[in-house]
């Protein structure tokens, strides 16, 4: 192509400057249908935090609470757990909750706000399973030195019932602890603590 | 080696590059109607695109669909935004696409070689209204809802098997979520047939090579160019010259386009028509029920006709002349020149006729019927099929001005 | 060409002034930036309309858009225990609406778009119920002749009548309303009333539009830049081509 005449360095700037612009124009282009699939206004409505009844848990039982549509756990632990949970932690991997799997005000050896109440997210940090409550000592599958806690039938993880997961099984960390807050002592509100909404 | 010789060893890239783009020379003389091709590609591509993502949070369902829409435009994030696209687009695309038709009408470019080229852009417009009809029933309004009934209702003017096929097509005895599930089956399928008849479009095209305003044959003029000593000395390259003219197109269409998405959606109840804003009551009809407007002349052609020996099927046949006709406009137009540019008073007369007479049954058609208003669309369907059933006639004997040998500007 | 274009606009120009004629509608003069006409119309609708009408299809989050707050949403309109996100539903039974009224009263989210006319409608709608004893509910409408609805706003509009008149046909038609029985509030407090109604309804119905229109003058303005470039490259190109 014969290029008599022709001003190189135009048209090399005017190439630039429009495919310049068109990049970014495809670029904002692009934001809506990214956005696009996001939780929508109704998935936000319905994984808003839930409130729960906490007050006729019996020492020892667990209750299933729907949190984003996730199962939440809540269990009311009895002394002798939290006995062995402060005492019993060789086998942990992370005892003192050194990996950011709960909030702040979470961060101690039993993993709760009050020591009495577990709240955890029921979903095994492996790959998405929900563990099983298994709060029978010593039973014979899992050995003689379990004292209770959850087990993940997928894989084979197990955790104590602080969460906290046993060394040599597939899932990394603890099980994640929601943010949560207690409305009054037999209230508890999951999803939401006085930092606002997850 | 460069990766391009990689390539081009196994996949001819830079090949089908030069061929249709660096290398495909088209006539220098095009002017504003020809940016409605690529336009109508650019529209097309905009539909799939939304509605594959409208189709992430649509619900085919009767019990669900509109409040599914309703969820994208106010729930989904920025559902508004893709769901306007969409049916601005739809708007656009019939636009674009009677503006592409009638540059083919004016310059004569469905006249031979380009007979089948014609052919496949007319099976295009078919497979288009198609996929705007199937589409239309999916919002599940009472337009959507009613509208679907009349059509549908067509096919039971067919004698003898007509009831039987109209409740086939609809799988009920109304139409129903049977329904409103395989129209949404096609609605997603037919687009990709689209895309595929566009592709084939533009093989035609780049066999025959393009028509212009002229009407002259570049290929039959004298070669050598500023580019090639062999290509036509009326032909530029395609890229850059309309590549880079197309994009200006592009953005000034999107002007446009983008200015009715975001400041007038509904185009006053044209584009988005307010009874659809009420979901579908099979038990009750709206006052006034019609198509959507880039449908109303063939549907002021239907009425139009009244029944008689005991049936109607003479409207729906005429209605489906008056769009089959168009097929074979390459062999009714006799004229010894292509373009209108070199046409005589006859034909330039026809074409304004034709042209006023279908935007007065595209108002017809939105309109409720009154015997003046049947009356003025009987005789605009008589003027619409004497347009092309006339034209062996008067094409051939009509004056013409002669074509110059070299385009003009 | 140009001719051609000239030709085919004078054949056409006859289309023009076909246009649709309807209701006599006033006009509602809605201003969607008025927040205060809005908390107004949504205090309304949850008091007066609320009871038979739902907006099934929004939250009651959307009214922070209008500067209510959550805790203002929750207390002052939320008449049952729910949450921010939960969708703006009529406590009416469908069955047994449809038995007191003949149908289901319809969702008002979309009514703003559905009617032609939009706002105007409604506003007018509002205004215009007149004593019929021959009607169910006693009351009967202008702009929506033989409404199955009755006039929950009369306590406060008062009594209207019509002054008939008949045509040259013998046909009667509604000529004005007289205001015989003065409601609790004034004629300009119920105007302001059924605009502040007709505010709320109309945002209801598009929530995003001012949104998308804020967008589209960057979007427009975008686009002029991205034209202005594109023509220059185009002319520099074209320089080539004689």
């Amino acid at each position: 192509m014969s290029s008599q005449g022709v001003d190189l360095k135009k048209r090399r700037m005017l190439i630039t400057a429009t495919a310049g612009i068109g990049a970014v124009g495809a670029g904002f282009a692009l934001v809506p249908f990214i956005s696009y699939w996001q939780p929508s206004a109704r998935a936000k409505a319905l994984g808003a935090p839930e409130e729960a009844d906490i007050g006729k848990i019996e020492p020892g039982a667990l209750l299933r609470v729907k949190w984003r549509g996730k199962v939440c756990w809540v269990v009311r632990r009895t002394e002798e757990t939290l006995k062995n949970l402060k005492e019993n932690t060789s086998h942990l991997v992370d005892p003192d909750s050194e990996v950011p799997q709960q909030p702040e005000y979470c961060k101690n050896w039993h993993r709760s706000i009050k020591p009495e109440y577990l709240i955890a997210v029921g979903i095994c940090t492996h790959l998405g399973c929900s563990p099983t409550y298994r709060p029978d000592i010593a039973p014979a599958d899992l050995g003689p030195e379990w004292q209770g806690g959850f087990f993940c039938p997928c894989h084979g993880s197990k955790f104590d019932l602080a969460a906290r997961v046993f060394k040599g099984v597939p899932a990394p960390t603890n099980l994640v602890i929601p943010p949560h807050k207690y409305l009054s002592d037999t209230r508890v509100l999951i999803g939401a603590d006085d930092g606002g909404a997850a | 080696m460069s990766l391009m010789t990689w390539i081009d060893e196994r996949f001819p890239a830079t090949k089908v590059w030069n061929e249709h783009l660096a290398q495909y020379y088209a006539p220098k003389n095009f002017n504003f109607w020809y940016f409605f091709g690529s336009l109508a590609m650019l529209v097309l591509v905009n539909q799939i695109v939304t509605g594959i993502w409208l189709a992430m949070s649509y619900k085919p369902d009767a019990t669900l669909a509109f409040a599914s829409v309703e969820y994208i435009m106010r729930d989904v994030n920025w559902g508004w935004l893709i769901r306007y696209l969409h049916s601005t687009g739809a708007s656009a695309f019939f636009i674009v696409i009677y503006l592409h038709m009638f540059r083919g009408l004016m310059y004569g470019s469905y006249r031979k070689p380009r007979e089948l080229l014609w052919i496949i852009g007319m099976i295009i417009y078919v497979a288009m209204m198609a996929t705007a009809f199937f589409g239309y029933l999916l919002p599940w309004g009472q337009m959507s809802y009613w509208g679907a009934q009349v059509i549908v209702n067509l096919f039971s003017a067919i004698p003898v098997i007509g009831d039987d096929l109209s409740v086939w097509i609809r799988g009920d005895y109304v139409i129903s979520d049977a329904t409103l599930n395989r129209f949404f089956a096609f609605h997603f399928l037919l687009p990709f047939i689209l895309a595929a008849l566009v592709f084939i479009h533009i093989v035609a095209l780049h066999k025959v090579g393009s028509n212009n305003p002229d009407g002259i044959e570049i290929k039959k003029g004298p070669k050598g160019n500023r580019w090639s000593d062999t290509a036509p000395a009326d032909g530029i390259p395609f890229h850059p010259y309309y590549s880079v003219k197309d994009i200006a197109g592009v953005v000034g269409f999107l002007i446009i386009f983008l200015g009715i998405v975001f400041f007038l959606p509904d185009m006053g109840g044209y584009f988005l028509e307010a009874p659809n804003f009420e979901p579908a009551n099979p038990l009750k009809t709206p006052e006034h029920i019609a198509p959507v407007w880039y449908f109303t002349p063939f549907y002021a052609m239907l009425r139009a006709v009244p029944s008689f020996a005991g049936t109607q099927v003479w409207g729906v046949l005429v209605m489906g002349a008056s769009i089959v006709v168009l097929f074979f406009l390459p062999w009714l137009d006799r004229s010894p020149v292509k373009s209108i540019r070199y046409k005589g008073p006859i034909s330039k007369a026809m074409i304004v006729m034709f042209v006023v007479v279908f935007v007065i049954l595209g108002y017809l058609g939105m309109q409720p019927s009154t015997p003046g208003r049947t009356l003025l669309a009987q005789v605009c369907t008589i003027l619409y099929f004497l347009f092309f059933l006339g034209m062996p006639i008067y094409s051939k004997i009509d004056k013409t001005k002669p074509v110059p040998e070299r385009v003009t500007k | 060409m140009k001719k051609l274009i000239a030709i085919l606009s004078l054949a056409l120009l006859p289309l023009v002034g076909f246009a649709n004629e309807g209701h006599h509608l006033e006009s509602a003069n809605v201003d969607l930036t008025d927040h205060a006409a809005m908390q107004r119309g949504a205090k309304y609708f949850v008091n007066y309309c609320q009871g038979c009408h739902s907006l099934k299809y929004v939250r009651y989050e959307l009214f922070e858009n209008f500067g209510l707050t959550k805790e203002q949403i929750l207390n002052n309109l939320m008449f049952s225990e729910g949450k921010i996100g939960d969708l703006i539903t009529t406590s009416m039974p469908e069955g047994a609406s449809a038995d007191w009224f003949g149908k289901t009263p319809p969702d008002l989210t979309l009514e703003a778009r559905l009617k032609h006319g939009h706002a105007d409608w409604i506003y007018t709608y509002l205004k215009s119920f007149y004593v019929d004893e021959s009607r169910p509910f006693g009351v009967n409408n202008v702009v929506f002749p033989n409404v199955g609805m009755p006039h929950v706003l009369m306590e406060l509009q008062g009594v209207q009548e019509a002054v008939i008149e008949k045509d040259e046909h013998g046909n009667e038609h509604v000529k004005e309303l007289k205001l015989v029985k003065p409601g609790r509030l004034s004629p300009e407090e119920y105007d302001q009333l059924a605009r502040d109604l007709t505010t709320f309804l109309t945002y209801v119905a598009e929530p995003m539009k001012q949104e998308r229109q804020h967008l589209g003058i960057w979007v427009m303005l975008f686009l002029l830049v991205f034209f202005v470039v594109s023509v220059m490259l185009k002319k520099e190109y074209w320089k080539d081509v004689h």
